[in-house]
């Protein structure tokens, strides 16, 4: 089991230019299974092997796909996740950086009573180890095994992958949600998910500064999860009223520091790492276990 | 993106929100003929800078008549103001606004932004104008109205009833105050505002309402659509190391330490700053190269962690997804060869084409200290950089 996507999805990949086609490679290469490019004005062309449509609706009738990657440029891509929603996808993966956030706002608004599950923007996608690909992750890493990760940053979801790995922990799933002020899957979302997902024993949280998800997340954690979870937040020695790359990654008026999030989650139980090197020594640790 | 009151001003205006007469004025010359042009008996001189507490600061001034406000201005102008929010290096005022002075009855406060939690707009007012907001919700957070805007419902009537009659206006003032509104909201969406602060709001003694101050940032992100906008752009006001790496698509945060740091990722990034303080070391800035990071760009930021002349020591610390190692191997050759680095390079890459970057490095004939993990990344750069201090 897994969560999100597993080797049974279906993807297409909306917006075939240069990163689009670089990942779409790279995802079949790991053995996803790539179903169709969408290039509108270019339906019925083949790029690299790939059939190509017009419309995710058409894609979707031809080819039974229920997943997305978005790799469409900021003006567009709000309207490329509708498109998705329209077309009945399950899930779709928007990496795109830099949408509007008001532009989020009203698509996430718009999508209340959807059935897609939206992951991002601003995000590395999702890699269910050895089993399938979204986005841009370098699925090379990871290794399958009982651990969930969920993380708002796309590197230091790497970071934190590569440390389970090389202690010889596997990943269930790992899925980067974006840097993003406004977002589809959220760390409760996830963490609910993680929950109801048999094969995951535990979860690594990777969070960082601004916004209140930490906390939200702390509360989830500590009245709806029994399994373990361990955490780190970047931006520790972040300054005040600075944006620090992500567009939701600020210190405003108090609110937003990593300690106090790491203070609530600690409360809630979770085990926090202050060191960003010791991600996968404190999983060892806590869920001693799972060690190998 | 920040822009200046008076350039906040004169988008009220355009959407219909009412504010005071006001004059921009760069010389005391120009502040006393903007005074003059006023005709009030009582004009207020507010230094232009992106920071608040400008007051506290003696920032501001009340002037009776043209030669007052001519000696107000002179003595605004070129001072170096010093807020809680300039740091303690301060801005230097290079404009002053000139603005009608107003009689007041009431301050309140009154807030738009996104509201990362309900994904939708917010409105937030308060009776305690004047203010800052912060530190009425810690201390007095009853006095705070919120209200919630679906993004694709709009602004209700009801809604603005709430927040009228919750501040205590009459039955007339809430009328102005729905224009008031549903201006600062059609200003908020058309040109992708993120915040807009007035504060204070203000109800004259003859029962008019009137934005006395305006704060308005936008999203960066929607500059594209809005070339109006990025137009208002005030480079004076930005750290000319972080505008420097705009310029070159880098996102870069000036610090007060000195190991300069380039890495890809905003949150990889943010993790490199506290590896280095959790080795005992302190940064000199961050720096995100982004996804699309080659060989032009790490020299590129080389050269910006360079303008820094506290640095001592730099780390580099690549973990490739999109960006391929390799080609960061070369720009780190590239640029130390070109640019004689001068101090202690440490050097991490991990992920896509990470063996072909070391081997790359390796074979250079350069002194650059390589890491495996991040760990071992954050002690060999402290180490050098005691070292190079010894």
């Amino acid at each position: 089991m897994s969560i999100l996507c597993d080797k049974n999805t279906k993807l297409l990949i909306q917006g075939m230019g240069r990163m689009g086609r670089l990942h779409a490679g790279f995802s079949k290469d790991y053995g996803t299974q790539v179903v169709g490019g969408i290039a509108p004005g270019k339906g019925g062309q083949e790029i690299d092997g790939i059939p190509v449509y017009d419309t995710v609706a058409e894609a979707v009738k031809d080819t039974g796909a229920n997943a997305s990657v978005i790799f469409v440029p900021p003006p567009g891509a709000a309207d490329a996740i509708l498109e998705a929603a329209d077309a009945g996808l399950d899930v779709t993966a928007c990496i795109t950086e830099g949408i509007p956030a008001i532009d989020m706002m009203r698509a996430k608004a718009a999508l209340r009573g959807s059935s897609m599950r939206l992951v991002g923007p601003n995000c590395p996608g999702v890699v269910t180890p050895e089993q399938c690909r979204i986005g841009i992750m370098p699925a090379k890493i990871t290794k399958p095994g009982p651990v969930g990760v969920v993380s708002r940053s796309g590197t230091l979801t790497y970071e934190a992958v590569d440390q389970l790995s090389r202690l010889g922990i596997g990943q269930s799933t790992c899925v980067g949600i974006g840097g993003d002020p406004v977002i589809g899957t959220t760390f409760v979302d996830a963490l609910a998910l993680f929950e109801a997902d048999p094969e995951t024993k535990a979860v690594v949280m990777i969070g960082e500064i601004g916004g209140s998800a930490e906390e939200t997340a702390a509360e989830f954690v500590q009245s709806n999860m029994s399994k373990p979870v361990v955490s780190f937040i970047a931006g520790q020695n972040a300054p005040p009223g600075k944006r620090m790359g992500h567009a939701g990654a600020i210190i405003a008026g108090g609110q937003g520091k990593a300690s106090d999030k790491m203070a609530a989650l600690e409360k809630a139980g979770v085990a926090v790492s202050v060191s960003p090197a010791e991600i996968g020594e404190t999983l060892a640790n806590h869920v001693p276990e799972l060690r190998p | 993106m920040n822009v200046h009151e008076y350039q906040a001003k004169e988008l009220l205006r355009e959407f219909g929100v009412p504010v005071p007469d006001g004059v921009l004025a760069t010389t005391a010359g120009e502040a006393e003929r903007a005074a003059r042009e006023l005709k009030s008996a009582v004009c207020v001189v507010k230094a232009q800078v992106h920071a608040g507490g400008r007051g506290k600061a003696g920032g501001v001034k009340i002037a009776k008549g043209p030669a007052e406000t001519k000696q107000a201005a002179s003595e605004i102008l070129g001072m170096t103001l010093r807020s809680a929010q300039t740091g303690p290096e301060g801005k230097v005022v290079r404009k002053v606004y000139i603005e009608a002075g107003s009689d007041i009855a009431h301050e309140y406060y009154l807030g738009f932004v996104i509201d990362r939690a309900s994904e939708s707009f917010a409105i937030i007012a308060s009776t305690e104008g004047g203010m800052e907001i912060e530190e009425v919700a810690a201390k007095t957070p009853e006095k705070i109205i919120t209200v919630y805007i679906d993004a694709n419902v709009g602004l209700q009537a009801y809604q603005v009833r709430h927040i009228g009659f919750g501040l205590g206006l009459d039955g007339a003032q809430v009328g102005q105050l729905e224009t008031f509104l549903r201006g600062l909201f059609r200003l908020f969406q058309e040109k992708d505002a993120s915040l807009v602060e007035i504060n204070p709001l203000v109800v004259t003694s003859s029962g008019d309402l009137i934005a006395l101050d305006a704060k308005l940032n936008f999203d960066d992100n929607a500059l594209f659509r809005h070339p109006e906008i990025a137009k208002l752009r005030d480079p004076d006001e930005e750290d000319p190391r972080e505008r420097a790496a705009a310029e070159i698509d880098l996102a870069y945060v000036g610090l007060d330490g000195n190991i300069g740091c380039m890495v890809n990722g905003a949150g990889l990034a943010m993790a490199t700053l506290d590896m280095i303080q959790v080795c005992g070391g302190s940064p000199a800035n961050f720096l995100d190269a982004g996804g699309g990071a080659d060989k032009e760009k790490v020299q590129e930021a080389f050269k910006l962690i360079l303008r820094d002349e506290n640095v001592k020591g730099i780390l580099v610390n690549i973990f490739g997804g999109i960006v391929l190692c390799d080609l960061i191997a070369e720009g780190v050759v590239a640029a130390a060869r070109e640019l004689g680095i001068g101090v202690p390079l440490v050097v991490r890459l991990q992920g896509t084409n990470a063996a072909e970057g070391r081997k790359i490095l390796a074979e250079s004939g350069l002194d650059i200290t390589p890491a495996e993990t991040l760990r071992e990344a954050g002690e060999r750069a402290v180490a050098a950089v005691r070292g190079a201090e010894g």
